[in-house]
């Protein structure tokens, strides 16, 4: 009982003991969260614009679409059993079954009606427009809806496709390459940033060590303060980042309705953004804390 | 106490032999100056007993602990046996009187009640009564020294060291501060003074070694400070 209520009362002084220490350490701990936040809001800015290109490539590969031409030999009936050996092929996202008439209408409502005299339906094939889940997979998907029985030619654009591919491999290593950069280069001005406010207590973590206090004794304190440190950086950096988005959100969206760019609504990556902000936040807090310590604990 | 058999201890860094197989004994309950000119290898020794550094070659024994041996973890449990003062008091600024006094026992682990009791005891040991409330700054130099020792006396060592408490007082407090030390040391606490003051040595007549070129000079019970300082 004794012993319990030790270790709890010095639980209870040691969590103290950090908060005493930002609060002491005021300036110190402002900048330390500062830092912590700007290198989040850089580093979620960059995760956003990336994910909005993405899903504007995903939206684009989506107005992609592969027409299968069915065998003029196949009456209309015939023609639509083929949807669910099209739906059976991996890739495929969806199929919308059209007519030969239908397929006129639409060639012809682009011209004058003098243009469709003396044409018959006849002249044109029933055909599925069909939507592929990953168009990097198009040359694939063609070959193996070329081969179902009944289906005559495929008309692919492989050459957007390609595009598209390109672009979204580009986006992808250059955001995750400058993510990786900047996590290194927050982890190293952070450490810096503690590391200076640590500076002023090399006397006071001097006078523990020789009064007899154990290293985790000592270290407790800093992992407290770099929690909190880190907690308060990446909570405010992620209610900036919340503010900055949606408004330039409520912007873009104002300059740019009818248009064909929509933007990633921040309620959609709200809790996971906000699960790696705090968790970024006390893990550079932490660490950096403990890393600016380390060497007044060798004495 | 502290035993000292054969220690020399070499700085890497600069090469130079600060102690050059020293041997000394200091044991349970004595009151001993260590003396010596700058640089002559007195705050090693006093290095080597709180165990911030280690010795090249030879053996330190302190309050049971083989030094040249001991684990890394096991220090902080040495330290706890020894209170340390030094010349330039190393006070928590932002501390009262009563906090730089109690964070020694908070550090160790002390539960709040036996802090709550023993603090006040050893403030008015060391005659610092009515002073808890206050800050370091708004203390004289003799005061904050005896914050020090208050600090050094909180958790009841078996030793304290003070390495030149009284470098930044003057002579009055500076034997007013040796006089507390003298009667900490009837209570039972070994005292190890580090000084090159030759007046007070004097004035108090106690065992008195004198460590020069990193060697023992001089190691004698008659209370006089008998080796010349250059």
């Amino acid at each position: 009982m004794g012993y319990t209520a030790m270790r709890l009362s010095r639980g209870g002084y040691l969590i103290r003991e950090g908060f005493r220490s930002i609060k002491t350490h005021s300036f110190m701990s402002f900048a330390t969260v500062t830092i912590i936040m700007a290198c989040l809001i850089i580093m979620g800015s960059i995760s956003l614009l990336s994910l909005n290109i993405d899903a504007l490539i995903d939206d684009l590969e989506n107005q992609n679409e592969m027409v299968a031409y069915v065998d003029e030999k196949l009456s209309e009936e015939q023609a639509r059993e083929l949807e669910q050996k099209l739906l059976s092929l991996d890739n495929v996202q969806d199929v919308e079954f059209v007519t030969r008439k239908e397929a006129m209408d639409n060639y012809f409502s682009k011209f004058d009606d003098y243009v469709k005299e003396g044409i018959d339906e006849e002249v044109f094939r029933h055909r599925y427009v069909i939507h592929l889940v990953d168009i990097a997979f198009m040359a694939d998907t063609k070959a193996q809806l070329e081969n179902i029985e009944g289906v005559g030619d495929v008309l692919a654009h492989q050459d957007y496709a390609d595009a598209f591919v390109t672009i979204r491999n580009i986006v992808s290593i250059v955001s995750l390459v400058l993510t990786v950069i900047l996590v290194f280069v927050s982890i190293f001005i952070m450490t810096n940033t503690i590391k200076l406010a640590t500076f002023g207590r090399r006397e006071e973590i001097g006078i523990m060590k020789m009064v007899g206090a154990t290293n985790a004794f000592i270290r407790l304190p800093f992992i407290v303060e770099g929690m909190v440190l880190g907690i308060l950086g990446g909570g405010l950096g992620y209610l900036v980042q919340w503010g900055l988005y949606s408004l330039l959100a409520g912007r873009l969206m104002g300059t740019l309705t009818g248009s064909f760019i929509t933007l990633v609504p921040f309620s959609t990556v709200a809790l996971p953004l906000l699960i790696i902000y705090l968790g970024l936040g006390v893990f550079v807090g932490v660490f950096g804390a403990l890393n600016a310590i380390r060497n007044y604990l060798k004495v | 106490m502290v035993r000292m058999e054969n220690v020399t201890k070499v700085y890497d860094s600069s090469g130079t032999v600060a102690l050059d197989s020293i041997s000394l004994d200091i044991e349970e309950g004595e009151f001993v100056f260590l003396m010596g000119p700058s640089g002559s290898g007195k705050t090693t020794i006093v290095k080597l007993i709180t165990g911030e550094i280690k010795a090249n070659s030879g053996k330190v024994i302190v309050n049971d602990f083989d030094l040249t041996k001991i684990r890394r973890g096991k220090l902080p449990k040495m330290r706890r046996t020894l209170g340390v003062v030094f010349q330039d008091y190393r006070l928590i600024e932002d501390m009262t009187v009563y906090d730089n006094v109690a964070f020694a026992m908070r550090v160790v682990g002390a539960p709040g009640r036996e802090i709550a009791k023993r603090v006040p005891y050893v403030l008015d040991l060391v005659g610092l009564e009515g002073r808890e409330r206050r800050l370091p700054r708004e203390l004289s130099g003799g005061e904050q020294q005896r914050v020090a020792i208050a600090r050094a006396l909180v958790n009841s060592p078996r030793m304290i060291i003070a390495d030149e408490p009284t470098g930044n007082l003057d002579p009055v407090r500076s034997l007013e501060l040796m006089l507390l030390l003298e009667k900490i040391n009837e209570m039972g606490t070994t005292v190890v003074v580090v000084t090159h003051e030759k007046d007070l040595v004097d004035a108090l007549g106690r065992r008195v070694i004198t460590i020069d070129n990193g060697k023992v000079m001089s190691d004698g019970m008659d209370g006089v400070y008998s080796y010349e300082i250059e």
